[in-house]
């Protein structure tokens, strides 16, 4: 496919970024041939976004140039940048939900006062676009009542209608189901045939694999390796991406024990998220996955299991026990250990110590604290030593939690809920946002965990992570829950109907074809 | 320019910052001396010789620091589990009438308890006035901002009905107070012929006490967690309600301390204007202090400070005291700024 007498599209030059004492591009030189699309691979925070916000425009570099088709970029210009034929399609979409398709196509490319005049001209325009690429979207439906995959086309059209010729795309796939990705990649595929180039972000090395010509690496702001798409597998891009060998979690086959954790058809909700009629089971020496889209009933599920939300009707039960309702306080006593899906805001206090946020589950145990009074020395025995159990990389114990990094907060969250030893667990997005070191470790303790006999709910908006780790996988689609398949059953295609509402056609699971 | 997090603020930087920040607050206040016509140096010397100069004018600042303490600690306690007490004043109230009530014959009570149970009814009083607000927040999500600031009026108007009705001290003179508190719950006076009364012992002691609970002791863990991100408390599992409620009594039986001693100590006797709003000045107090129990009592000192050096220095200068209000204020906005540069630096570019 790729030809190396290709007229560069874009060329990165040297290009060097510091925050403070971040290096976050140290530099990096790529090229993007016309016609191709490259794939920019790194783990979170290698540089990935920075670079391509110094391409935008958004931020000017330290040193370095860009060139768009030979011709140099001026830099600090998103102005340029879309003069240059550059169009960018934000991870975090950037449209405004109150108003049209086509409102939000237009708008910023005509002053105010023509846009009305030019509509039908821009209508035809935006219809003649749809068609050429096959994004098919209605021009006159509002944003917010349109999905994430057409949300998405939108923001491609937005950028077509700018004549954007080199494409910049932010970790499309994040939000998309496997079917939506494979939709997205078809329509990339169009338009590298209609002469288009573009860059893609991500951290996956499947979808890297499979949509582009030339794949670089990032690690820590620099450019590490460049390769062919076709000339390279799995392993090395992710050595190569991590800087070491990394081995998949090994998980020995354990016949699940006794039930730890059943729903009964369990109703509950919780701001805007609902879970219906839901039952399940799950065992000792079990992890059972439950995936989906985000948005479809997983806060109302993790909040059920967490104690904060109590359910409407149905049955919780722990080990048999009807679990306290809305009370994380008992659900913590009933054995459940719960690791948030945001760290941030539900996991650890900030501006608390760390000593403190180790024990912020269990302060009133004998153990911390005496007729009223905390045992400072125990409580900062007890952190010294889970801070070695688990790695917890950290200036002290006494440092504010807030100082952690992602990939160290968690671990910490992680010792908490750990040493109590629970037998059942609640792991919600457990390694969203980590880079594939502490998502390694992460996975490592789960899998300890369940060999020791806890049960395990891994909610997961990451179909790899669930492939690797669950016995069971169970979808989530509108607050229901899909029957369960064994991991051997589980396949992405499969699971992907499901996240996306369609029903099985077949197999043992199809109750309601009447 | 950009502001960047520090990640450890040294302990002399941390010392330095705010008395740096007065010193700014005072030289931005030095052009309102000018304009009002007196020289720079003799006023503000005029107003620390009015605040430490002399023997009696530093007790007069401790016996004004002293209520100032109290609504300072409760407001600092409160702020602490992000419950916005703005009803120090009427606490304050609460609890002159509690000691009152008590202080002046009501109960018969051994001379050696006397003074605990003013103290210890006072702060009663107190806490449960601000236990309504609270209620009302917990269950109804009522803004207690409104409802405890609200409070102060329906008070210190109770209070007026009372000392003009059943409360008035027949031997008064016509004059609306009510009878005096009894020898055994006079606070007695620390220094001879001066008015610094036992009270300024207690307000120390009551800060130690703060400090000691907030940072030793699970309720002081649970007020921290809950304030600091009663999100990640929730989901911890600490009872964030019960949480609140005794925040809510201890701030509430602190501010009412301040009237026990203006009643027992300072005055001797209820009348409607024993605060000069020693309630809302205790949010200032506490704020200065960043609220550190500790700190209030420097913060408390350093405002009564002001105020009575601006007293003697409109004497002896004749420019207006409300400068003080005027000084209370800009240290307070300097010191908040310094804060800030505590906690980051600056960058350029």
């Amino acid at each position: 496919m790729s030809e190396p007498q290709d007229a560069a599209a874009l060329s990165v030059r040297g290009v060097s970024k510091r925050f403070g004492n971040l290096q976050a591009n140290r530099d990096v030189s790529l090229t993007l041939a016309a016609g191709q699309v490259l794939a920019l691979l790194g783990e979170n925070g290698a540089g990935k976004t920075t670079l391509m916000n110094i391409l935008f425009g958004h931020y000017v570099a330290d040193e370095g140039e860009i060139e768009v088709n030979g011709r140099h970029l001026p830099p600090g210009s998103p102005a340029a940048a879309i003069a240059a034929g550059v169009g960018m399609v934000h991870q975090h979409f950037t449209l405004a939900e109150n108003l049209t398709v086509l409102d939000n196509v237009v708008i910023g490319t005509e002053p105010l006062w023509s846009a009305f005049q030019r509509r039908s001209q821009a209508r035809a325009r935006l219809a003649e676009l749809s068609r050429r690429f096959g994004l098919s979207v209605d021009p006159d439906a509002r944003i917010g009542t349109l999905s994430v995959g057409e949300r998405q086309r939108v923001e491609l059209l937005k950028a077509l209608y700018r004549n954007a010729r080199i494409l910049i795309l932010d970790e499309p796939t994040a939000v998309l189901t496997p079917q939506e990705t494979e939709a997205l990649f078809e329509t990339l595929r169009g338009m590298i045939q209609e002469g288009l180039s573009a860059i893609f972000i991500s951290h996956k090395l499947r979808e890297a694999l499979a949509i582009a010509d030339r794949i670089a690496v990032l690690r820590a702001g620099a450019v590490v390796g460049e390769f062919d798409a076709s000339a390279v597998d799995h392993a090395t891009l992710a050595a190569t991406m991590v800087g070491r060998e990394i081995s998949p979690p090994s998980r020995t086959a354990i016949t699940p024990g006794e039930p730890i954790l059943e729903l009964r058809s369990v109703t509950a909700h919780c701001d805007h998220s609902t879970v219906t009629d839901a039952s399940l089971t799950v065992r000792a020496h079990e992890i059972l996955g439950v995936a989906g889209v985000s948005g479809n009933g997983q806060v109302a599920l993790a909040d059920l299991l967490s104690g904060l939300a109590v359910p409407k009707s149905g049955d919780v039960r722990i080990l048999g026990k009807l679990a306290g309702h809305g009370s994380p306080a008992r659900m913590i006593a009933a054995g459940v250990g719960r690791i948030p899906e945001d760290r941030q805001t539900s996991g650890v206090v900030g501006d608390m110590d760390i000593c403190e946020n180790l024990v912020l589950e269990d302060y009133h145990q004998a153990k911390f604290s005496k007729f009223g009074w905390l045992r400072g020395s125990s409580i900062l025995t007890h952190a010294k030593n889970l801070v070695n159990r688990y790695d917890v990389r950290c200036a002290s114990t006494s440092v504010p939690a807030r100082s952690l990094s992602g990939g160290n907060m968690q671990k910490l969250i992680l010792a908490r809920v750990l040493v109590r030893e629970p037998r059942l667990i609640l792991a919600s997005q457990p390694t969203r946002g980590l880079d594939v070191g502490a998502a390694t470790f992460v996975h490592e303790q789960l899998l300890e965990a369940r060999q020791r006999g806890s049960a395990i709910v891994l909610i997961s908006e990451d179909l790899d992570e669930l492939l690797a780790l669950a016995d069971r996988i169970v979808v989530i689609y509108r607050g229901r829950l899909s029957q369960s398949f064994a991991r051997e059953e589980a396949t992405p295609a499969r699971l992907g109907l499901l996240m996306s509402g369609h029903e099985e056609a077949t197999g043992a699971g199809v109750s309601d074809a009447a | 320019m950009r502001l960047e997090p520090r990640e450890r603020a040294s302990l002399s930087l941390r010392l330095l910052a705010p008395i740096l920040a007065i010193i700014v607050a005072l030289m931005l206040c030095s052009v309102l001396v000018a304009w009002a016509g007196a020289p720079i140096g003799d006023a503000y010397a005029a107003l620390v010789r009015g605040a430490f100069g002399s023997m009696f004018s530093i007790s007069e600042t401790l016996t004004r620091a002293t209520p100032l303490i109290f609504t300072g600690l409760a407001v600092a306690v409160a702020f602490r589990a992000k419950l916005w007490n703005i009803g120090g004043e009427g606490q304050l109230y609460a609890g002159a009438l509690a000691a009152t009530w008590i202080g002046t014959g009501a109960l018969a009570l051994p001379p050696a308890i006397t003074i605990p149970s003013l103290f210890l009814g006072g702060a009663i009083a107190g806490g449960l006035l601000l236990l309504l607000p609270t209620l009302l927040k917990i269950r109804l999500r009522v803004d207690e901002v409104v409802t405890t600031l609200l409070l102060n009026f329906v008070v210190l108007l109770f209070v007026d009905y009372l000392l003009f009705g059943p409360l008035k001290d027949p031997m008064a003179m016509g004059w609306p107070q009510a009878a005096p508190i009894v020898d055994a719950g006079v606070l007695p006076v620390l220094v001879a012929k001066t008015r610094l009364h036992q009270g300024f012992v207690w307000a120390l002691a009551a800060a130690l006490a703060v400090w000691v609970l907030m940072r030793f002791t699970r309720w002081g863990f649970e007020i921290r967690a809950v304030g600091l991100n009663p999100d990640a408390a929730a989901f911890a599992g600490i009872p964030i309600n019960a949480t609140i409620l005794r925040t809510a009594l201890l701030s509430g039986g602190l501010a009412a301390c301040a009237g026990v001693t203006e009643v027992a100590g300072t005055k001797g006797y209820l009348t409607v204007d024993i605060s000069p709003g020693f309630g809302y000045t205790g949010i200032a107090v506490a704020m200065l202090a960043g609220l550190n129990p500790l700190g209030v009592i420097i913060a408390a000192i350093f405002i009564a400070a002001i105020y009575n050096g601006a007293d003697s220095m409109s004497r002896a200068m004749g420019i207006s005291n409300y400068l003080a209000d005027v000084i209370t204020a800009t240290a307070l906005l300097t010191v908040l700024v310094s804060t800030l540069f505590v906690k980051y630096r600056v960058r350029r570019g």
